[in-house]
């Protein structure tokens, strides 16, 4: 594996442009101010109820992700370059939905292959033919970046379905500003704090044609057992809308209304945070006691705005990432402006005898897996491990892409020895509402906390960092 | 706002209020407990706390013995008692986390970190009559805290007239079970109402309600069964009094039909319970029979809870 980019320190030893007033100010910081602050940190999140659950574990139902008062600082340069790629894969997600759900060019064109859509469980045929306002699918993208050096940002991942993590974003830059505020007033930080007015106006945007002036919009989530209900509390808050549950709504003559101490009550948009799956057991798991019966009748007469669509998933799957770049091409007629990972499809014999062969070096996934878990990290695997996963791919080769072992660039960060480097990834978070796509500059950034480790996902030891984009 | 918000709001505060009640309830026990046998008669009064707290019955599929130990430990930190000190807690900010949005930060902040107390010093339960005490203390800071920060912070709207609708509910509920145990079950049947044992649990029903020192103040007398009763079911100046309580709910009922243009069945219920609180007096009481006026009392006050839970909640 090659060594990683470290963002803050040339392979000379000197620091970074964006990186100089940082690093002058740690070597002044005393190591112990540096611990005082991340424990007074951990205190501020405790205290505010920042947390999350992890799936199957009882005793610790509600963690908190650690955070990392580090920094990780991204240049306005290099700001306006991930901007445009990413407004740029956000336009070809939407455009591609928008064509597999009515005249299919792409898979005419042989772009694409049609069993990848038409087998694929998160396919949504419900939604064939079905027009969104203003054929924006994806409001709300999350998409995973990854360095590998000064030059190229490659994206990892396309979340285009219930993408989390931005009141991280959000909060971790409120505890920074009060912990730091020296370090502060010695950059120029862009803001942050304009998100949830900008995703509200965004989901009003899209209000269907028989809401009123004033739309009503409302958070749906699956409740407080979710493992991001903070956020949803959060954002509710933020954007001064109602949080709703399922049993909260009630759908009468295909118009969704909320149970309110006044009566029932129009909702026009929903920003929903329930998986498609679960939103209506009429017409997906009827065992759903999460979703609102009808909601998808009243989302096909025209009278609600889901917010992301319901079907995005065959967009921001592992199987469809491989087509990005040809997808990005396809519609705009432009070179993908942010990299795709190098991947094997498992599914193609060539390349499945490929991975077969280099098993060893290659990270493979799940197609339908997130969260970091199903997936073989090759370079750290036992031997037991790796010979479990090839029988794994023998019997079912469509169900999984290898991609090269990547160095992720590195950060500094707190660690119990002191300051050491550690792998990152980022997560910007893209708004596309009725004729504006916007993206606050900054984003989520993951550090794996564990030495070497290239995991960054909080269920499995990553932590946080404020992300801080220079305004200069 | 939303029904399930509006409903959050009240079982918080119900939840709230009734562990400080429980709080309040042992450490009256506890007082009265030490005195010595001579001054408090034969009866049990752990039997009467758990009376009180309305969980007799399933105390004793846990239990045999209604004694110091096992009746604290099940009022206060007892997993499968939904009403232990403990559980209300924990109910307390699950309705919290699920409302957050609903709350200030200061009543936020007070129920998590109470809830996090919980956990970190309270995990194992209390030893020793002193650890005891400080468990207590900590219960009835925490609903004080609350109350006040709601109070002190909340925007006056229907929020936080939910909030006090359900506080005020379980509060009247409360005062009531207690007159209703000590008029009831533990006055022996051979001995008239004010008999001498009885000097000292009147004592510790006035602790658990907060007013021993409220007493003197209104009264300036010795302690007098008929008095007390004056004083938790008819005096409005004591916020823990029937009258007062229900002063409370119609002026909260009031402010929410106002706010919604629209009075109903709630606002109406609750109106004629306050009446007949006002045009009672304590001779007509006691010569109805105080239980068959409080058996009723509690029956009205738990209907009201179902009319707004009927009109608003669901």
């Amino acid at each position: 594996m090659a060594v990683a980019f470290d963002e803050m320190n040339e392979p000379g030893g000197d620091v970074r442009q964006a990186y100089q007033e940082l690093s002058r100010w740690l070597k002044e910081t005393p190591p112990e101010a540096l611990e005082y602050r991340r424990h007074e940190a951990e205190l501020l999140f405790r205290r505010i109820g920042i947390t999350f659950a992890v799936y199957g574990e009882a005793e610790a139902q509600e963690r908190l992700i650690p955070f990392d008062v580090i920094p990780r600082i991204i240049s306005a340069k290099e700001w306006t370059l991930l901007e445009k790629g990413l407004k740029q894969r956000v336009k070809a997600l939407n455009m591609f939905l928008r064509d597999i759900y009515h005249g299919r060019d792409i898979l005419r064109a042989n772009v694409v292959p049609d069993d990848l859509i038409f087998q694929n469980p998160v396919f949504r045929p419900e939604m064939n033919g079905q027009d969104v306002p203003h054929d924006v699918y994806v409001h709300i993208a999350g998409i995973d970046i990854v360095r590998v050096d000064a030059n190229d940002f490659i994206v990892l991942e396309d979340n285009a379905r219930t993408p989390s993590g931005v009141s991280y974003m959000l909060e971790n830059r409120e505890i920074m500003m009060r912990l730091f505020p020296d370090l502060f007033a010695r950059h120029r930080v862009a803001p942050v704090e304009r998100y949830p007015d900008e995703l509200l106006s965004c989901l009003r945007s899209v209000a269907p044609l028989s809401a009123s002036a004033e739309p009503t919009v409302a958070l749906m989530t699956p409740g407080i057992y979710n493992s991001a209900y903070y956020e949803h509390s959060f954002l509710a808050d933020k954007l001064g809308i109602e949080l709703v549950e399922g049993r909260d709504l009630i759908v009468k003559n295909d118009e969704v209304f909320m149970r309110t101490t006044e009566g029932l009550k129009r909702v026009d948009v929903i920003y929903r945070r329930v998986d498609d799956d679960f939103l209506d057991p009429l017409t997906f798991r009827p065992d759903s006691a999460l979703g609102v019966p009808g909601l998808m009748s009243a989302y096909a007469a025209g009278n609600v705005t889901l917010a992301n669509a319901v079907g995005t998933g065959i967009a921001d799957d592992k199987a469809i990432y491989s087509y990005m770049p040809d997808v990005v091409k396809f519609y705009l007629g432009e070179e993908p402006i942010l990299k795709n990972v190098q991947t094997w499809r498992c599914r193609e014999p060539q390349d499945l005898s490929y991975v077969l062969d280099h098993l060893g070096e290659l990270v493979v996934k799940e197609v339908h897996g997130s969260g970091g878990y199903g997936m073989l990290i090759g370079p750290a695997a036992t031997k037991a491990t790796i010979e479990a996963f090839r029988d794994k791919l023998k019997r079912e080769p469509e169900g999984f892409i290898a991609q090269p072992t990547l160095a992720l660039s590195t950060c500094p960060t707190c660690v119990a020895s002191g300051l050491a480097p550690r792998h990152v990834d980022l997560r910007p978070f893209v708004l596309t509402g009725r004729d504006r796509t916007t993206i606050v500059p900054g984003g989520l950034t993951r550090v794996a906390l564990k030495e070497g480790s290239l995991v960054v996902n909080s269920s499995q030891g990553g932590g946080t960092k404020d992300t801080w984009v220079l305004d200069e | 706002m939303l029904s399930r918000t509006a409903e959050n709001l009240y079982w918080l505060a119900r939840y709230v209020e009734r562990a400080e009640y429980l709080a309040r309830t042992i450490d009256a026990t506890l007082r009265v407990t030490a005195l010595p046998a001579a001054y408090i008669g034969k009866t049990n009064e752990w039997e009467s706390a758990l009376l009180t707290a309305g969980v007799s019955a399933s105390f004793y599929e846990a239990y045999s013995e209604a004694n110091e130990q096992n009746v604290v430990e099940y009022l206060s930190f007892n997993q499968s008692n939904p009403s232990s000190i403990k559980n209300c807690i924990e109910a307390a900010r699950l309705n919290a986390r699920s409302v957050r949005t609903a709350l200030t930060s200061e009543m936020w902040d007070t129920l998590n970190g109470s809830w996090i107390e919980l956990q970190e010093v309270w995990s194992k339960g209390t030893k020793t009559r002193e650890e005891l005490a400080r468990f207590l203390r900590f219960v009835q800071e925490t609903s004080l805290r609350f109350d006040g920060s709601a109070y002190r912070t909340m925007l006056r709207n229907d929020a936080y007239w939910f909030s006090r609708l359900g506080l005020h509910l379980e509060r009247a509920d409360n005062t009531a079970r207690i007159l209703d145990v000590k008029y009831h079950v533990l006055l022996p049947e051979d001995e008239h109402v004010g008999g001498p044992l009885d000097y000292y649990q009147w004592t510790s029903i006035l602790r658990s309600v907060s007013a021993l020192t409220a007493y003197h103040w209104v009264y300036r007398e010795t302690l007098k069964p008929w008095l007390i009763a004056d004083l938790l079911i008819l005096n409005d100046t004591l916020p823990r009094s029937l009258a007062s309580c229900y002063g409370n709910l119609v002026r909260n009922l009031d402010q929410i039909g106002v706010a919604y243009g629209r009075q109903g069945p709630s606002q109406r219920h609750a109106r004629g319970v306050r009446n007949r609180l006002e045009h009672s007096n304590m001779d007509d009481v006691f010569q109805r029979g105080v239980h068959e006026f409080i058996q009723e009392f509690i029956s009205d006050n738990s209907r009201l809870g179902e009319i707004i839970t009927k009109q608003y909640l669901i």
